[in-house]
């Protein structure tokens, strides 16, 4: 076991960073060290090979179509099979938008395949069709967490990403379009990996799945202390207002 | 159609103006959208009309300060004007201008999305394109369709002169396919920055699709940039300014070179990304065949549009507006602040609107880190007054620091009684013309649309 604290790893930051996954990251490093645990961001770029041992989180956030193009390549020819090594030694491998759409099967579009990690069971496919704007919540079952717990975020993709038989999703759908707006699923989850559409970016407001992510990469029954979260459950409220939920 | 029939349209629409008057709604655009749908070429006609012809401008940010700046040079070169100085920037806006002012020259700024649409109707002498950032992605989409459509504009010019950013890869990259383009840029590796801002664009070279190497970056992506095998460079630039000295909140001053001409030049309009946005309104009034004279004369002139660090004397105290609404914006605007000598009180109000964009994730692009190192209270307002807290606070602003007022008014009255020096107040789109609501209530500013 290499040293303790998060270790993360960003993946592609200068070109995946299009819905401010920067806060995700932000969060993630603050939350740690308020309660005195070591957090600490290493940026992965293009080209550079990703070292199983070496990280306990792993963050791919989304990019404009090119540069998801030019990373797709990239995360499947030297990173791949570290992600996967990383995964199965208990790793937390968490992906929003088109993170979550790299962590699948294969992403289609137009007449050109992307391949990708594969450790989600799930394809997306460009759609004609509108893009999928809007604010939006789901009720999520994590192992440990409130079973009736929210995340409220904002979503924005032209993707429709569809999960294969025996996958299971991040969640249900209570307000906004979620995987493709017809199936009421939203992201997808394989034990310690997450893929989801939500930003906002999604961890500020949603600090306790912040926490989830936190404790689950560190290990698993570890109770973290409380931090004063006023704000952050402030920010909850109102993503679910603003996603048109009340009483939360 | 008839000139009989736009005739009959433009008096209905002049009418319904009228009517948004009285009714107090302030609506700019209104009465040319009852206008467009009587009289769907009235915009084509009328610009045609213009003794003179028009100047288009567009660009993610600066579209109003710089055809202020333009308005101020076209004055001095004793032209009448029919400008859009309001903002009103999509179709409706353009067609209620053209029909509710008399001029001989048209000079509109366009939203980056209509321009294709309003540029074959325009039919523009000249056509600047002064930058491209993220903006509000909720609503124009990724940055790359806006290059695509705008390629598409610059390809079938309609005998425009283009008047192109050489700073800014992602429009001067768009000159290959224009006639003879003008560039203008900054020549001053003195200002800015050697590393790139969190978020900048990623350009590439179209060539080998290699990242752009940069000597210095100006603002986000524009600067001083070559790809690394030698592809592609900056182009020279014929417009320029050098010698930059930024007085913070107080204003700038540099040197204008255009062609083989330099001019010592005074701005009123604080920042960088304001000396960018004067030296833009120089080459497109230079391309229009404006005198060197008139252009400094212009600048020397202008002062800054509402809301856009606009200085108000409220309750005994210097107020300033700086709309911030995109992450390099708003970066431009937080540096600003920090060059500036004095320590200012400052009011955030974060609005999710359409106009706003719906998707406030922006703000977490945006450098606030830069308020950590400041020590007055930060005073945050707005539909996401909270989730603007938050920001703050992961950015490293003392959570004690931070006042939550999500009314604006209250959010006002609040920051107007503390007792301080300069309030700087940062509004989002329809937050800033909440404010100046306010301020024109309080009878300390002027109305927005006159």
């Amino acid at each position: 076991m290499a040293e303790r604290g998060l270790r993360i790893a960003a993946l592609y930051p200068e070109q995946m960073n299009i819905y401010a996954d920067r806060g995700n990251l932000a969060v993630l490093e603050r939350r740690c060290r308020w309660r005195s645990i070591a957090a600490e961001v290493t940026a992965v770029g293009l080209g550079e090979k990703l070292d199983p041992e070496r990280f306990n989180l792993i963050y791919l956030g989304g990019g404009q179509d090119d540069d998801q193009r030019r990373c797709a390549a990239d995360l499947v020819e030297t990173k791949r099979e570290g992600l996967i090594s990383a995964a199965a030694i208990g790793a937390v491998v968490f992906g929003v938008c088109g993170g979550y759409q790299l962590l699948g099967r294969w992403y289609e579009l137009g007449d050109q395949r992307i391949d990708g990690v594969g450790l989600l069971d799930v394809e997306t496919v460009r759609s004609d069709g509108p893009r999928l704007i809007g604010n939006v919540a789901i009720e999520c079952h994590l192992p440990g967490a409130d079973p009736s717990a929210v995340l409220a975020g904002f979503e924005n993709h032209g993707g429709r990403t569809r999960l294969l038989a025996g996958a299971t999703p991040l969640g249900r759908v209570l307000s906004g379009h979620g995987n493709d707006g017809v199936s009421g699923d939203e992201g997808c989850r394989r034990g310690n990996v997450i893929g989801t559409y939500l930003h906002g970016p999604l961890l500020p407001a949603n600090s306790w799945f912040a926490d989830w992510l936190i404790a689950t990469a560190l290990e698993d029954d570890l109770v973290l202390a409380e931090l004063d979260d006023q704000l952050e459950l402030g920010g909850h409220r109102a993503a679910c207002r603003a996603a048109g939920l009340s009483g939360r | 159609m008839s000139k009989l029939r736009l005739g009959v349209a433009s008096i209905v629409a002049r009418a319904a103006a009228a009517v948004l008057r009285i009714g107090g709604s302030g609506g700019t655009s209104a009465p040319g959208k009852v206008l467009l749908a009587l009289a769907p070429d009235a915009i084509a006609q009328r610009s045609a009309a213009l003794a003179r012809g028009c100047a288009v401008i567009s660009a993610t940010n600066g579209k109003t300060t710089t055809s202020t700046i333009v308005a101020e040079i076209m004055r001095a070169d004793g032209v009448t004007l029919v400008h859009n100085r309001a903002g009103a920037n999509m179709a409706g806006g353009i067609a209620a201008t053209l029909n509710g002012q008399r001029g001989d020259f048209g000079l509109f700024e366009v939203d980056e999305f209509w321009l294709p649409s309003l540029v074959e109707q325009l039919h523009p002498r000249a056509l600047l394109l002064a930058n491209l950032f993220r903006d509000q992605l909720d609503r124009y989409g990724e940055l790359d369709l806006i290059v695509d459509r705008w390629r598409e504009v610059v390809r079938s010019g309609a005998g425009a002169r283009m008047v192109l950013n050489a700073d800014d890869p992602l429009i001067a990259g768009l000159g290959a396919d224009a006639d003879q383009p003008l560039y203008f840029g900054i020549e001053d590796e003195t200002v800015g920055s050697t590393v790139a801002q969190h978020a900048a664009e990623q350009a590439c070279c179209p060539v080998c699709s290699a990242q752009f190497s940069y000597s210095r970056y100006f603002i986000g992506h524009l600067g001083h940039y070559a790809c690394p095998n030698g592809h592609v460079a900056r182009p020279t630039a014929q417009i320029t300014a050098s010698e930059i000295r930024l007085r913070g909140l107080s204003g700038s001053s540099f040197t204008l070179t255009i062609g083989q001409e330099s001019f010592a030049t005074e701005l009123a309009i604080p920042g960088l990304y304001n000396v960018y946005n004067a030296v833009a309104a120089a080459a497109l009034a230079s391309s229009l065949g404006v005198s060197s004279d008139k252009i400094i004369a212009g600048i020397a002139a202008a002062r800054p549009a509402f809301g856009r660090a606009e200085t108000i004397q409220v309750a005994g105290r210097e107020c300033s507006i700086m709309l911030i609404k995109n992450p390099a914006g708003t970066n431009e605007v937080l540096r600003t602040l920090a060059s500036d000598e004095e320590s200012h009180d400052l009011l955030i109000v974060l609005n999710d609107q359409i106009a706003d964009g719906r998707d406030i994730s922006w703000v977490w692009d945006a450098d606030f880190e830069a308020l950590a190192a400041t020590k007055r209270p930060i005073i945050c307002s707005g539909s996401r007054a909270v989730e603007l807290a938050l920001r703050l606070k992961y950015g490293g602003v003392e959570v004690e620091r931070l006042e939550l007022y999500p009314q604006l008014d209250e959010a006002l009255a609040a920051a107007l009684a503390a007792n301080g020096g300069r309030l700087v107040i940062l509004p989002t789109y329809t937050a800033m013309l909440e404010v100046r609501e306010l301020l024109v209530a309080r009878g300390v500013a002027v109305e927005s649309f006159a």
